[in-house]
């Protein structure tokens, strides 16, 4: 039970941070601000790189696998991308 | 190795916050985002180090194959198509956390230990919400591309279908928590699929700033979901601080739209509004040459992007001009509306591919009070943002929608291909205007045509 009841303290508090983050964005870097939160949601890839890597039935392994290779397009792709648009932001 | 491990995940969880902190300025963003890749490489590399990974061939598979297809998409998209890659990448998030939901259901079922309903409970929210980003993405992303209709597709009783969707994923988790095993699982995967394609066949071009918002939020939320199950505070922090984000843009996106989310994925829009009779009104259609001589004599000038500049590939001549008017010692301004293009932020990221300064764009808010003294309003493939009937017309379907208050400038010039309406099929007061100007054709080719004839000027 405390485990769950941390899990939704961390939760609860990573919320609020969020907001308070995102509020300090600038419209002009919405687009950025999308890809790379994005790719920071390509966290998931922790848990499939276990699931990919552990003794388990050939579905497991499978499972783990697909979920390992969209991950890694989400994270490698989004860090990219984001890095693409945001090198062209410049002062005048 | 436990506590090394531990520690790891929290240097990721800092450096993805920090991440986002420094997208607060155009200065620091960049440095940012490297942060974050180098919190989600530690996380990675620490995560190798749990006893349970035995085999490593199929990791070194999947990192191989999905960073070649990441780099190769990320390095080769076009500036233009940035909303379907955001797009299809929070599918891909979605569809991981599913995934991973899915594999723990599947060795919770081998385990002779029976699984607490709590357990149970976040694989099914994992692989709902996963689902539903993920099918929504996919449909979202085929709209944007235009490998299906951009516009709303709706079939009978349409919201209903989507309603009965809904709840039939909810009971269909319930069923999950309560026994029902791998077909229960699977139908919940299998309805939220369906779910997500629902709700998104009806969303429209201009409604896409919203879903696709949405979409990055529930991608965040997928991910926490998993990290839930996982018991696993890495995943559950960076889901929720990407899914507080998406949320935040969903709801700025929707109020400048004038509509709640709600109101979006559960209702279409475009099929109301009696189009006035056009016909018999009056337009005046005018000539690059006119335009550049009526530029030449203005001192402040306001150009407003829509998705028609992001349609003809317009920002780089959009930029040649603006160069021509500095030139002359003409004041050049951006307005940019929140929900101009397809996603939030769109238009802003395809006048710094053609390297305009972001100090000359201007939001909403800060714009509009400047209008009266604008001697020429320049509208770009801007039509809904720019209705002047969203203030003035209660019987408008865009009536209460925060708009750029180009109307309100000494000049208008409109650049338009056509007189086609709008996405939402309104007439658009703005063209009949007495001081309203009409150039029509593509955007591109316009101005740069105006901008030759204003350089010979």
């Amino acid at each position: 039970m405390t485990e769950i009841l941390f899990a939704v303290f961390i939760f609860t508090l990573s919320a609020f941070l969020g907001f308070e983050l995102i509020s300090k964005v600038p419209p002009t870097l919405h687009t950025p601000l999308m890809s790379g939160s994005n790719a920071i949601s390509g966290i998931t890839i922790i848990g499939s790189l276990v699931v990919a890597g552990e003794e388990g039935s050939p579905l497991l392994t499978g499972l783990g696998l697909a979920a390992l290779i969209l991950a890694t397009i989400n994270v490698v792709g989004g860090f990219l991308v984001t890095d693409r648009m945001l090198r062209m932001f410049k002062r005048r | 190795m436990e506590t090394f491990i531990q520690v790891a995940y929290l240097l990721a969880s800092v450096s993805f916050i920090v991440a986002i902190k420094m997208l607060s300025s155009p200065r620091t963003a960049r440095l940012g985002n490297l942060i974050g890749a180098a919190g989600m490489l530690l996380g990675m590399i620490a995560t190798l180090f749990y006893k349970e990974i035995v085999r490593y061939e199929w990791i070194g598979v999947g990192l191989a194959v999905g960073g070649a297809l990441g780099a190769w998409t990320a390095l080769s998209v076009k500036m233009t198509a940035m909303p379907q890659m955001v797009a299809i990448l929070n599918g891909f998030g979605g569809a991981a956390s599913a995934l991973v939901a899915a594999a723990e259901a599947e060795r919770a079922l081998l385990s002779s230990h029976p699984s607490s309903a709590y357990f149970l409970t976040t694989i099914g929210l994992s692989v709902l919400i996963g689902a539903v980003t993920f099918s929504g993405s996919v449909i979202a992303f085929a709209k944007l591309q235009e490998l299906i209709s951009g516009r709303p597709v709706t079939l009978p009783l349409h919201h209903y279908q989507s309603l009965i969707l809904l709840i039939g994923s909810i009971v269909a988790l319930v069923g999950y928590v309560l026994g029902g095993g791998r077909v229960a699982m699977y139908g919940t995967a299998l309805l939220s699929l369906l779910l997500g394609i629902w709700i998104t066949l009806p969303i429209g071009g201009a409604d896409m700033p919203v879903i696709v918002a949405f979409l990055n939020s529930l991608s965040g939320l997928a991910a926490a979901a998993t990290g839930f199950v996982l018991n696993n505070y890495l995943l559950i922090i960076s889901g929720t601080l990407v899914g507080a984000s998406g949320l935040i843009l969903t709801q700025i996106m929707s109020k400048a739209m004038n509509r709640s989310l709600w109101n979006v994925l559960f209702a279409a829009v475009g099929k109301g509004g009696p189009a006035a009779a056009a016909a018999d009104r009056s337009i005046r259609s005018t000539t690059p040459e006119d335009v550049a001589l009526m530029l030449s004599y203005a001192k402040d000038v306001v150009i407003v992007p829509g998705y028609g500049m992001a349609v003809a590939q317009a920002q780089h001549a959009v930029k040649k001009l603006m160069d021509a008017l500095s030139a002359k010692g003409i004041e050049v301004r951006f307005a940019i509306h929140p929900v101009a293009g397809r996603m939030p932020g769109h238009m802003n990221v395809l006048l710094a591919e053609a390297d305009v300064p972001y100090e000359r764009l201007y939001e909403m808010e800060r714009i509009n009070p400047d209008f009266p003294q604008v001697d020429v309003a320049l509208v770009i493939g801007a039509n809904d943002v720019v209705n002047p009937a969203a203030r003035k017309d209660p019987n408008s379907p865009l009536y209460g929608m925060p708009i750029l208050e180009v109307d309100k400038a000494k000049s208008v010039v409109v650049l338009k291909r056509s007189m086609n309406p709008g996405f939402a099929g309104v007439e658009n007061e703005l063209f009949f205007q007495p001081n309203t100007y009409m150039l029509f054709g593509d955007a591109r080719q316009s101005l740069e045509a105006l901008t030759q004839a204003l350089k010979e000027i």
